[in-house]
C-alpha cells in the first residue's frame, strides 16, 4: 500500500527530479537578444552611484566633492557587515554627493561622478591576487571591499554567502544559470561568451566554502550556453539542463529541481548544505581575483517591443537609463512602460533619469500595460493561482484576507512564504494584481507585529 | 538629461500576463452551452430556444437591476447571461416562458446579487433559480414532453401561457428515464440515453453531446477537470456497489447517462465560484456531489437528485476549503 502511494506521489505532473511542481510558462521573448553578442557601452558624461544598491546597510562615501578618482578606485566603503563597497566605474571628478532619484522611486543619497572624456579608462587600481594565497577571512573581506553582490537581481552581498556560518558546512555549490525571466538574456550571453570565467569563479567559490562539487543549472532553452560551459567544466563541476519553466531561477526551486529536496520553510540553502550563486556573479568573482577589477560594470539586456535595437550591453554602473536607451536607438513611439529587471519581478520606472544599478539585469521597453484597474474583474475563485503558485500557497484566499485586513490569518496562511514571483498575477483571468495584494499583506503583518511589540 | 521623456505608466509587476480574461472564459463557456441549446432544439423543438431565451432575459434583467449605474457594467462580464442559459437548460421543454423568466431573475437576485455579485455567492445561481421554480411550480417543472427529434419547429402551447394563468394543456406527458425507473421499474435502453432519444430537461438528454462538449471544455481548460471527473467516478463507484448489493437498483452506466448528471457535471459542478479553489477540495466536492446524487436517486422520494446534491455540497465548500489548503513549499 505504501508503495502504491509513494509511486502515485511521483506520478504527479512536473513533480519529478529535474523540475518542480506548479509554476507557469510565460512567453519567453528571448529571441530578440539571445544571439546578440555583448556590446560594450561607451562612457557617458556623468554617472550616478546610489549608496544603497544592494540588500543591507548603504555604503559610506569616502570621497568629497571635487576629488579626482580613477576607474576602479574605492568611493564608498561598506556601511556594515551586510553591506559592500562602491567603486568609481570611470576616471573622473566627484561632482556632487546628493539625493538622486533611485529606481525604487525614492530620492536617495548618491555620488555623482563626472567622467573625464580624455582618460584612458584602464583600471589602474587593478591588483590581481591568487585566491589560494588568502585565508578565508581575507578572501571574504576582499570580496566585500570589491563591492561584489549577486547579479541575478536581488543584489545580496556576495561575501555573506561565501562565508560559511559557524557550525555549518557546504556540500555543493549551485550556480544559477536558469534565467527564467522572459526577455532577459544577459546571463545567457555571459555563459556563452565568458564560460571560462564562470567556471573559474565557481572553482574559487568551491575552494573557499570547502565544496567538492558544483552544479550549474541552465534552462534547456539555452543549449549553446550549456555546450559552452560543458566544454570548459572540469570534473566535479556538472552542467545540468533544466526544463523551461518559471520560476526555475528562484533558488528554492532550482534546488528542488536539481536535488529533489525542499528548503524547509523559512530556511536558507545552507540548511541543505548548499550555497546558490548567479552565473554573472561567478564571472565577476573571477574578474576580481584574476584581473583585480572590482564590480564597476555589468551586463544588462535592453529589450522589449518598444526599443529600436534590442541589445546585450556591458554597462558601467551608474549609467542613466536614458543613455542606455539612446545607445539602443531610442524608444519607439508605442512605448507604454519601461521596466528595470525582468517582466515578472521588475520595477516600472516613471523617469528615465535613473541609473543602472549593480542588481539591474535588464531594461525592458514595453508597448502595453497588462494589469490595470480598468480591466480588473472580481475573483471568480477559479483556482488558477492556486495551481500556479510555486510556493503552494492559496493566493486567492490570501488576497481576500488582505482585503479584510486580517493580519493574524495572513500569517497563519503562510503569507510570509510568498516569494513574489508573480505567477498568480500572470494566470489570473480577472486581472487582479495578486502580487500587489501579497506585498500589501506583508506590510500589514509588519505593522501589526510592530503594534503588538 | 532634463529633456522631457515619454509619458510612462508605473504599475506593479508582473508586466506580462497569460492573456486569459474572465469575460473571455465566460463567453467560451456560453458558446459550449449554446451547442447544448442546439441539441435541445433538435430534440425538443424551437421552443427550447424560447425557454433558454426567457431564462436568460430574466437573469440579465435582474443583474441589470442590481448593478445599474455601476461602471463598467458587470453585464459585460457575461456571467449573468451564462447563468440564465444554464438555468434554461435545466427546465423541461413545456415550461411556461414566464416561469423561466422568473426563475432567471430569482436565480440572479437571490442566488448572486444579494451575496454581493460575481464571485461572492455560496450557491450556484442557476440552481437557486431552479430550486425556486421547483418549490413554486412543482407541476410545471415535472411535466415532461417526449422528444420530437428533428421536428424543430415544435413549440408547446403550455410554454406560451400567460403569467398565473392555466395554459392550454397539449402535453403528452412522458416520463423521464429516471422517473420510469423509479416509479415503474422500467429501464430505458442505453442507446436511447446516449443519443438523447428520451424525455427530460432541455440540456440533459444526449449523453454523447454532453461528453463531447465536456471533453472539449476540459481540453480548453475552461474548468477544473477534477470536478466533473470526481463527480462521475463517485457516481459510478457508488451505484456500482449498490447494483452489486441489489441488482434491482440501476447500474453505473444507467446512472451516468440518465437525468441531469452529465449536464451538471460539465456545467454546474464546474462553476468556479461555488466549488473549492483547492485541488484536493475539488476531488472531495465532486465525490460528495456524486455520492449524494446516487443516494437521493436510490433512496430519496425524487427520481432525480442532482440539483439538491450540488446545492448541499455548495454549502460545504467553505468547510472543505478549510481543511484542504495546500501545504506550503518546504513544509511537506
Amino acid at each position: 500500500m505504501t508503495r502504491t502511494f509513494a509511486s502515485l506521489r511521483h506520478w504527479r505532473r512536473d513533480d519529478r527530479p529535474g523540475s518542480f511542481a506548479h509554476g507557469i510558462h510565460p512567453p519567453e521573448h528571448k529571441e530578440l537578444t539571445a544571439h546578440r553578442p555583448i556590446e560594450r557601452m561607451p562612457f557617458v558624461d556623468a554617472l550616478v552611484l546610489p549608496l544603497s544598491q544592494h540588500i543591507g546597510a548603504p555604503s559610506r562615501a569616502v570621497v568629497t566633492v571635487g576629488d579626482r578618482v580613477e576607474r576602479g578606485q574605492l568611493v564608498a566603503e561598506p556601511g556594515g557587515y551586510v553591506s559592500v563597497a562602491l567603486h568609481a566605474p570611470a576616471t573622473g571628478t566627484i561632482a556632487a554627493i546628493e539625493r538622486r532619484l533611485h529606481p525604487n522611486g525614492q530620492l536617495m543619497d548618491a555620488i555623482v561622478l563626472h567622467v573625464d572624456s580624455w582618460a584612458t579608462q584602464r583600471v589602474l587600481a587593478a591588483d590581481p591576487v591568487d585566491p589560494a594565497t588568502l585565508t578565508e577571512d581575507q578572501l571574504v573581506e576582499r570580496i566585500q571591499r570589491a563591492g561584489l553582490v549577486g547579479l541575478g537581481g536581488a543584489a545580496f552581498p556576495s561575501h555573506v554567502k561565501v562565508k560559511v556560518p559557524e557550525g555549518k558546512r557546504v556540500r555543493a555549490v549551485v550556480i544559477n544559470g536558469a534565467e527564467c525571466e522572459p526577455y532577459l538574456t544577459c546571463d545567457h550571453r555571459v555563459m556563452v561568451e565568458r564560460a571560462a570565467e564562470v567556471i573559474r569563479g565557481t572553482l574559487i567559490l568551491m575552494d573557499n566554502v570547502g565544496a567538492r562539487r558544483a552544479y550549474i543549472g541552465v534552462e534547456l532553452n539555452k543549449p549553446d550556453a550549456i555546450a559552452a560551459l560543458e566544454r570548459v567544466a572540469p570534473p566535479g563541476v556538472e552542467v545540468l539542463g533544466l526544463p523551461v519553466k518559471y520560476p526555475q531561477g528562484a533558488e528554492k526551486h532550482l534546488i528542488k529541481a536539481i536535488f529533489d529536496r525542499e528548503i524547509p520553510r523559512g530556511g536558507l540553502p545552507i540548511d541543505l548544505e548548499l550555497v546558490v550563486n548567479n552565473v554573472g556573479t561567478m564571472a565577476a568573482l573571477a574578474d576580481l581575483f584574476d584581473r583585480g577589477q572590482p564590480l564597476i560594470e555589468r551586463v544588462i539586456t535592453v529589450s522589449g517591443p518598444a526599443i529600436r535595437h534590442p541589445k546585450n550591453l556591458l554597462v558601467p554602473i551608474g549609467t542613466s537609463l536614458s543613455a542606455v536607451i539612446a545607445h539602443c536607438g531610442g524608444l519607439l513611439p508605442t512605448v507604454k512602460q519601461v521596466v528595470l529587471g525582468g517582466p515578472m519581478m521588475g520595477q516600472a520606472q516613471k523617469s528615465l533619469d535613473v541609473p543602472v544599478l549593480k542588481g539591474t539585469s535588464g531594461v525592458l521597453c514595453l508597448d502595453r500595460v497588462e494589469i490595470t484597474a480598468r480591466r480588473e474583474h472580481p475573483c471568480i475563485r477559479c483556482g488558477r493561482c492556486v495551481e500556479a503558485c510555486p510556493m503552494f500557497l492559496n493566493p486567492a484566499r490570501l488576497s481576500r484576507l488582505v482585503r479584510y485586513e486580517r493580519a493574524a490569518d495572513l500569517v497563519a496562511s503562510n503569507l510570509r512564504a510568498c516569494i513574489e514571483c508573480g505567477s498568480c498575477s500572470f494566470v489570473c483571468p480577472s486581472g487582479i494584481p495578486v502580487v500587489q495584494y501579497m506585498r500589501m499583506g506583508k506590510a500589514m503583518v509588519r505593522a501589526a507585529e510592530k503594534a503588538a511589540s | 538629461m532634463t529633456e522631457k521623456g515619454p509619458e510612462l505608466v508605473v504599475s506593479s509587476p508582473p508586466f506580462v500576463r497569460s492573456g486569459l480574461s474572465t469575460p473571455h472564459v465566460m463567453r467560451e463557456v456560453i458558446l459550449c452551452a449554446l451547442l447544448v441549446v442546439a441539441g435541445a432544439v433538435w430534440t425538443f423543438g424551437i421552443g427550447a430556444l424560447l425557454t433558454v431565451a426567457a431564462a436568460t432575459a430574466g437573469a440579465v434583467f435582474a443583474e441589470w437591476l442590481a448593478t445599474r449605474g455601476r461602471k463598467p457594467s458587470p453585464l459585460t462580464d457575461w456571467s449573468a447571461a451564462l447563468t440564465g442559459i444554464l438555468l434554461g437548460l435545466t427546465l423541461p421543454p413545456t415550461m411556461p416562458l414566464w416561469m423561466a423568466f422568473l426563475g432567471g431573475a430569482v436565480g440572479i437576485g437571490l442566488g448572486k446579487s444579494i451575496w454581493g455579485g460575481l464571485g461572492q455567492n455560496l450557491f450556484n445561481p442557476a440552481l437557486v433559480g431552479r430550486a425556486f421554480l421547483q418549490a413554486a411550480f412543482p407541476t410545471a417543472i415535472t411535466t415532461w414532453a417526449p422528444p420530437v427529434n428533428g421536428a424543430i419547429w415544435t413549440v408547446w402551447q403550455s410554454q406560451l401561457a400567460l403569467p398565473f394563468m392555466r395554459g392550454e394543456v397539449d402535453v403528452m406527458s412522458g416520463a423521464t428515464p429516471l422517473g420510469a425507473m423509479k416509479f415503474q421499474a422500467q429501464p430505458t435502453g442505453l442507446e436511447d440515453l446516449f443519443l438523447g432519444n428520451v424525455s427530460g430537461s432541455l440540456g440533459e438528454t444526449s449523453a454523447a453531446l454532453l461528453l463531447a462538449i465536456g471533453l472539449w471544455m476540459a481540453v480548453r481548460r475552461l474548468y477544473d477537470w477534477r470536478l466533473p471527473l470526481a463527480t462521475l467516478l463517485s457516481v459510478a463507484l457508488l451505484s456500482g456497489l449498490l447494483h452489486l448489493a441489489n441488482p434491482a437498483w440501476p447500474g453505473p452506466l444507467f446512472e451516468l447517462l440518465s437525468g441531469g448528471l452529465l449536464f451538471a457535471a460539465v456545467f454546474m459542478v464546474t462553476d468556479p465560484v461555488t466549488s473549492p479553489t483547492t485541488p484536493r477540495g475539488a476531488w472531495i466536492f465532486g465525490a460528495g456531489v456524486g455520492a449524494l446524487v446516487v443516494l437521493i436517486r436510490t433512496f430519496g422520494g425524487l427520481p432525480e437528485g442532482v440539483m439538491y446534491a450540488i446545492l448541499l455540497m455548495n454549502a460545504l465548500v467553505p468547510h472543505i476549503e478549510r481543511f484542504t489548503q495546500p501545504k506550503p513549499f518546504g513544509a511537506r
